[in-house]
């Protein structure tokens, strides 16, 4: 049997990818999960705070993730769990996806298009390299969460955390819940990468202290971790202050320093990818560059809310759909491109035809920038513009473009910059 | 009473400050009525959803993640967490279902989140 649309990945952007390929006329459309059930990371985030955008409620992630999963199962979307998929190869309007399982063992899947949703993973204490040994006691914020929250372990009982990401405040407040004590939060930025929600009521509702622009630059302990020595860094080299040290004993250091998109397959298959996002380069409609390839998620980009991860995944879904329809135009029109003050763009091109109403270009900001404008310059011109009180690292912007608007254009590059605001005259 | 405050109601996060006795508040620097409402409700009576994991025998994992159904008196979140952390479930448990009724008499009652099929 020929798929429609494979999926590889059965958390947050697979599932919602799932539903709208199926919705949209895809007839077989299979899901690929590694784990032993469905929703990823979102059966671990047992807090609330998901689906604000999206229900206009808060839920927890296994209710957020629940929701998709039983649309899944009403639409009878077909889905194979524990299941890891190898390799991805291209035979033009043909594709190959060579897959093992324990019951199957390796098996190979032929399918006429394929959505990548493998999402993202942490980055750990080798990727950062901290001085000292290496004892028990240092996880990534996630490891820990996944032992707490599913495994039911304890990762410890005095606890520093490094990094201000949101699974960092997040692990925070869930291990004071449970009783252990959290001693501080560094960030080696002078800001936090966390949502405000998060830095409010995870660290200032428990007194957890966030120290920003210090790191950590040593561990002790050989077996077990005994302490971190707590250094001020710099704040424009980053680098740390010499006599700044201060020693914390602990047993537990929690690390959030960062998600890496999970492309391993995609670049195997040459799947073009962005240096800026580490994540494919991809349309309005998520495809990518090989046809009939489409990403949306984590994968593409790290998102900070989920609500955003389904709202990409569904333009993939509908991107398949019409793929595997012959109705997905592939003319391009626009390139975009991260000015100043902006790190990347996605997506990065857009074939106008395929745009309904809108399109949403997703971007984050490099630093803190009150009151400034995010403007779209095309070229040589102001074509839109987006305000906002504050624009922050931690928090995606979402620039809506009309379609009617860029059909008045021609052909070009969209920059997006960030501009400080005019000082507002007084009149007298 | 002054207070400054950072807004949870959205991803904003506007920084509010409120000042007056009560009965009598004024909220500034919020964008929205949610923001005045939050602010009030943090001077006078702050309330907080609790989610968590209890127990759960018979299932594919070892916890299942629960959450109060409505915030609760911030005051009282550690004396809950002490009710909450004494439950033992067996699967199957359905999303939704009551694993606690009105918890510490706040009225609140501490519901399951996730569904969990038996498992032998």
């Amino acid at each position: 049997m020929i798929y429609n649309v494979v999926i590889l990945g059965g958390g947050p952007a697979g599932l919602a990818a799932a539903v709208a390929a199926k919705k949209e006329g895809a007839e077989n459309v299979l899901i690929l999960e590694r784990d032993r059930e469905l929703g990823g990371i979102l059966n671990q985030c047992i807090h609330n705070g998901f689906g604000l955008h999206t229900f206009g409620e808060q839920l927890t992630g296994p209710e957020y993730a629940e929701r998709y999963i039983n649309e899944v199962v009403q639409l009878k979307i077909p889905y194979e769990l524990n299941t890891m998929v190898l390799d991805l190869e291209d035979h033009g309007e043909l594709k190959i996806i060579h897959a093992i399982n324990e019951e199957k063992g390796y098996f190979p899947i032929e399918t006429e298009s394929v959505i990548l949703t493998m999402g993202c993973r942490e980055r750990t204490a080798g990727a950062i390299g901290i001085p000292g040994y290496r004892p028990a006691g240092v996880y990534t914020a996630g490891a820990a969460q996944r032992f707490m929250n599913m495994e039911g372990y304890m990762a410890g009982k005095e606890a520093v955390i490094l990094g201000s990401g949101d699974i960092g405040l997040i692990m925070a407040r869930r291990m004071t819940l449970e009783g252990a004590h959290v001693q501080a939060v560094c960030e080696i930025m002078p800001h936090s990468n966390g949502l405000v929600r998060n830095v409010v009521q995870c660290l200032d509702d428990y007194d957890i202290p966030l120290k920003l622009s210090h790191t950590i630059s040593f561990i002790h302990g050989k077996d077990r971790v005994e302490g971190v020595t707590v250094m001020k860094v710099d704040k424009e080299t980053l680098k740390p202050i010499p006599g700044t040290e201060e020693f914390i004993k602990c047993d537990t250091l929690l690390l959030s320093v960062g998600l890496i998109p999970e492309n391993e397959i995609t670049r195997k298959a040459e799947v073009a990818i962005d240096g800026k996002t580490n994540g494919p380069v991809v349309g309005e409609l998520r495809q990518t560059n090989m046809p009939g390839v489409f990403a949306c998620g984590n994968v593409v980009q790290v998102h900070d809310l989920v609500d955003f991860v389904s709202e990409e995944s569904v333009l993939a879904g509908e991107g398949a759909a019409k793929y595997i329809k012959g109705e997905l135009d592939t003319e391009i029109n626009f390139d975009t491109k991260n000015g100043d003050g902006i790190s990347y763009v996605v997506p990065q091109h857009v074939a106008l035809k395929n745009v309904e109403d809108s399109i949403t270009f997703y971007m984050r900001v490099r630093k803190v920038f009150p009151n400034h404008t995010v403007k779209a310059y095309l070229n040589g011109e102001v074509i839109a513009k987006k305000n906002a009180p504050k624009f922050l690292p931690a928090e995606m912007v979402n620039f809506k473009i009309k379609r009617s608007l860029l059909e008045k254009y021609p052909n070009g590059e969209i920059t997006f910059i960030v501009e400080e605001k005019p000082e507002k005259k007084i009149k007298l | 009473m002054k207070k400054d405050m950072t807004c949870i109601m959205c991803p904003i996060g506007c920084q509010m400050t409120i000042e007056g006795s009560e009965g009598n508040y004024t909220v500034t620097g919020n964008s929205c009525k949610n923001g005045e409402k939050y602010a009030i409700e943090e001077m006078t009576a702050p309330k907080r959803i609790i989610p968590t994991t209890v127990v759960v025998k018979d299932a594919l994992i070892a916890r299942c993640p629960v959450k109060t159904a409505a915030p609760v008196p911030k005051e009282k979140i550690f004396d809950i967490m002490d009710v909450i952390n004494k439950v033992v479930l067996t699967a199957p448990v359905h999303i939704g279902d009551v694993v606690i009724k009105d918890v510490l008499d706040t009225g609140v009652d501490v519901v399951a989140t996730k569904t969990m099929p038996r498992v032998n």
